[in-house]
C-alpha cells in the first residue's frame, strides 16, 4: 500500500473492490448506490421524465393517483409527480451546497486545530464542542430565520450546523497521526507545516472524510426536509418534497394521503440511500482500521 | 484525588457557564451579522411611521451598540429576563411562553425519550443473542430506517392509520377539549394523576401515543446499533463464559451482559436528547402539540427574531442542564469514573 492516497484512488478502489465485491453487508451499499443514483438521474432528467409543468395547475384538484397523475394532484391542481420529479433538484442542490461549505470550513479548522494544539486548539474545541451539543435543527431553523426563506439560504443554514461535525472528526485523526514516522520523515525533509497537512496528513483522513460525508449528507437531507417543511426553505411555487408534504398535511384526514405520502416517501428513500452507504464504508474503514 | 461526587457536580455545573456563553455569542454575533434588518423584517412590507420603527428597535434592544447590546441582553438574562415578542401579540415577555409551554414539551420528550430507549434496549439485545443471523440483519435494517423516516411523514402516516382508518386515537392536542383539568406542573398525565382525574389521565396518555411514539421510534436506531454492538463484545467476554460453564440461563446471562453495556449507552443518552430536541419541534409541528417548538415555529412566520433568540438560550440552558445530569448519573454508575 502507497502511504499517501489521492482521493481519485480511494474512489476508484471503493467501486472496483468494494461495489463489485464479495464482502458481507455490500448489498447495502448495492442498494444505498442505487437509490442515490436513481436520485440523482431523475433530477438530472427531470424536464424528459416529467409530463406536466410542476409549477402550473394542470387538471382538478384533489384527484387520486391514476394513470394519469400517478400520484395524483395537489389542492392547486399541480400534478404530485412532476412536482416530486423536479422537487429532487432543489433537495439535491441545498444539501450538496450545504455540505461543500462545511466540509471547506469544518476541514481546514480540524486540521490547524489538531496539528497545532495549545491555545488556538483549546478555543476551537470548545466553540465546536457547544454547537455540536446543542440540537442541529433548532440552530439551522434561528439561521434560516434570520436569513430569509431561499434554497441558498437553507444551504448556509444547514452548513453552518455541520461544520462541528466535520471538525471533531478531522482533529480527532490528525491527532491519531500527527506523530506517525511518515509525518516526521516529512518533517526531516523540510516540508512547511501546510504540505504536511495538506499532502501528507489530510490524504490519508480521506476514507475517514468518505463515511463522515455519507453520514451527514443523510441527515443533512432530513435537516432540509425539516427547514422546508417549517416554511423556511423555498417559496411558493417551487416544488420541494419537505414543503410539499406540510401544504398536504391539511388534507390527510380527510382521505386524501397521496399529497404527503409521496413527498416523504421520497425524503426517506433519499436519506436512507445515504445512510446505507455510509453504514456499509463505515464498517468497511473500520474493518481496515483493526486489521 | 477523590473529592467526593459534590465537588464533581460544582465543578461540572460551572462548566455550564462558558458553553451558555459560548451559545449565546454565536447566536448575538449571527442574528447581527447576517443580512437584513431584523426590525424591518417583522414590519414587513407594510409601510410603518418611524417613531413605531425607532420604538421597535428599543422594545428589542436594538437601539444600542453591539457591544452595549451583547452585555445588556446577558444582565436581562440573568435575571430570567428572555426578551419580548416583537410580533402580535407585542410586548409580551417571552418568559410567559416558556413557562406555559415547557411542560408540554417536556412531557412529549419524556415518553419519547423512554420509548427509544426500551425499543433500541429491546431491537440491540435481540440482535446481539441472534447475532449473524436474519434477525440481527433485519434489527441493523430497523436502525438505519429508523433513523431515516422524516418525522413528519411517519407522524403523519401513524395520523393516517390509527386517526382515520382506525380511528382509535387523537391526532393533535395534548387533551380532548370537554375535559377540564386544574393544572399544577403543566405535566398533564402528572397533574391528572395528581388530581385523581381519571378522565383527563386516560385522555392526556391517548393524545400522547401517536406524539411520542414517532419521536421514540425515529430515535431508537441509534440505540439498537450501539446496545448491538456492545452486548456482542461483553457477550464473549470470560465472565459470561462461566456463567455459561456454571449452566446459568440464557436470558439471566443476558441481564448480566445488558448490565455491563449499559454504561456507553448513557453516553448517548445525553447526546440523542439533543437531537431529540430537534425532533420534538417537528414532531409538535405534526401533531399541533402546544409545545416550545410550535412556539418557535408560530414566531419564524411573525419573523419574531427576539422571541426565536430568547427559546434559542433558554433551550441551550436545557440541554447543558440534561448534560450535567448525564454526565452525573455517569459518574454514580461507572465507579471507574475519575470525579
Amino acid at each position: 500500500m502507497r502511504i499517501v492516497d489521492r482521493p481519485v484512488d480511494v474512489l476508484r478502489s471503493f467501486l472496483r473492490g468494494y461495489l463489485l465485491a464479495r464482502v458481507p453487508g455490500v448489498w447495502m451499499l448495492r442498494v444505498g448506490f442505487g437509490i442515490v443514483l436513481s436520485i440523482i438521474l431523475m433530477a438530472i432528467l427531470a424536464p424528459i421524465i416529467s409530463p406536466y409543468d410542476p409549477a402550473r395547475r394542470v387538471d382538478e384538484p384533489y384527484l387520486p393517483p391514476s394513470w394519469k397523475h400517478p400520484m395524483g394532484t395537489n389542492r392547486i391542481g399541480q400534478d404530485v409527480y412532476s412536482r416530486i420529479v423536479w422537487g429532487s433538484r432543489i433537495i439535491l442542490y441545498v444539501v450538496f451546497l450545504a455540505t461543500a461549505l462545511s466540509m471547506s470550513i469544518g476541514i481546514p479548522l480540524g486540521l490547524i486545530s489538531g496539528y497545532y494544539g495549545g491555545r488556538i486548539d483549546r478555543v476551537l474545541s470548545m466553540v465546536m464542542d457547544s454547537m455540536y451539543a446543542f440540537p442541529a435543527l433548532i440552530l439551522a431553523i434561528a439561521i434560516a430565520a434570520v436569513l430569509g426563506p431561499s434554497p441558498s439560504n437553507t444551504a448556509i443554514a444547514i452548513a453552518f450546523v455541520y461544520i462541528p461535525t466535520y471538525f471533531r472528526m478531522i482533529r480527532g485523526q490528525t491527532l491519531a497521526i500527527k506523530n506517525s514516522l511518515y509525518v516526521e520523515a516529512a518533517h526531516a525533509l523540510g516540508a512547511p507545516d501546510k504540505t504536511v497537512m495538506a499532502k501528507y496528513i489530510l490524504p490519508n483522513l480521506s476514507h475517514t472524510i468518505l463515511v463522515v460525508f455519507t453520514l451527514s449528507v443523510a441527515d443533512s437531507i432530513l435537516t432540509e426536509a425539516g427547514l422546508s417543511y417549517l416554511g423556511l426553505s423555498v417559496t411558493v411555487p417551487t416544488p420541494d418534497w419537505g414543503y410539499d408534504l406540510r401544504a398536504g398535511q391539511p388534507f390527510l384526514l380527510d382521505g386524501m394521503w397521496w399529497m404527503v405520502f409521496f413527498p416523504g416517501l421520497m425524503v426517506m428513500l433519499l436519506a436512507m440511500g445515504f445512510a446505507l452507504i455510509g453504514e456499509a464504508l463505515s464498517e468497511r474503514v473500520s474493518l481496515a482500521q483493526t486489521r | 484525588m477523590a473529592r467526593g461526587l459534590g465537588y464533581y457536580i460544582f465543578v461540572r455545573a460551572l462548566m455550564i457557564i462558558p458553553t451558555i456563553l459560548i451559545l449565546y455569542t454565536i447566536v448575538f454575533i449571527l442574528l447581527r451579522l447576517l443580512p437584513g434588518d431584523p426590525i424591518l423584517a417583522v414590519v414587513g412590507t407594510r409601510n410603518i411611521p418611524p417613531e413605531q420603527l425607532e420604538n421597535l428597535r428599543h422594545m428589542a434592544g436594538l437601539d444600542k451598540p453591539p457591544y452595549i447590546q451583547y452585555f445588556d441582553y446577558l444582565w436581562r438574562l440573568l435575571h430570567g429576563d428572555f426578551g419580548v415578542t416583537l410580533a402580535i401579540p407585542m410586548g409580551t415577555p417571552v418568559k410567559n411562553y416558556i413557562f406555559s409551554r415547557f411542560p408540554a414539551t417536556l412531557e412529549l420528550t419524556i415518553f419519547g425519550f423512554t420509548i427509544s430507549v426500551i425499543l433500541g434496549l429491546l431491537t440491540g439485545t435481540v440482535a446481539a443473542v441472534k447475532r449473524g443471523s436474519a434477525v440481527d440483519t433485519g434489527m441493523r435494517l430497523y436502525s438505519i430506517i429508523a433513523y431515516t423516516l422524516f418525522i413528519p411523514w411517519f407522524g403523519l402516516l401513524l395520523q393516517y392509520f390509527f386517526g382515520l382508518v382506525l380511528g382509535v386515537l387523537p391526532t393533535s392536542g395534548r387533551l380532548d377539549p370537554d375535559i377540564s383539568l386544574k393544572t399544577i406542573t403543566g405535566l398533564y398525565v402528572l397533574d391528572s394523576i395528581l388530581t385523581g382525574n381519571i378522565d383527563a389521565l386516560i385522555s392526556s396518555l391517548a393524545h400522547l401515543v401517536l406524539p411520542s411514539l414517532t419521536l421514540g421510534i425515529v430515535l431508537s436506531g441509534a440505540y439498537t446499533r450501539l446496545v448491538r454492538n456492545n452486548l456482542v463484545d461483553i457477550l464473549s467476554m470470560d465472565f459470561i463464559r462461566s456463567y455459561r460453564a456454571r449452566g446459568i440461563r440464557d436470558w439471566k446471562i443476558t441481564i448480566y451482559a445488558l448490565k455491563n453495556a449499559f454504561i456507553p449507552v448513557i453516553t448517548l443518552m445525553g447526546l440523542q436528547f439533543a437531537i431529540l430536541l430537534g425532533g420534538a419541534i417537528l414532531t409538535e409541528t405534526t401533531f399541533s402539540w402546544p409545545g416550545m417548538g410550535t412556539f418557535i415555529v408560530d414566531r419564524i412566520d411573525y419573523r419574531d427574531y427576539n422571541s426565536i433568540q430568547g427559546m434559542i438560550i433558554f433551550f441551550a440552558f436545557f440541554v447543558s442542564l440534561i448534560s450535567l445530569v448525564v454526565d452525573v448519573i455517569y459518574a454514580l454508575l461507572d465507579p471507574r469514573v475519575k470525579y
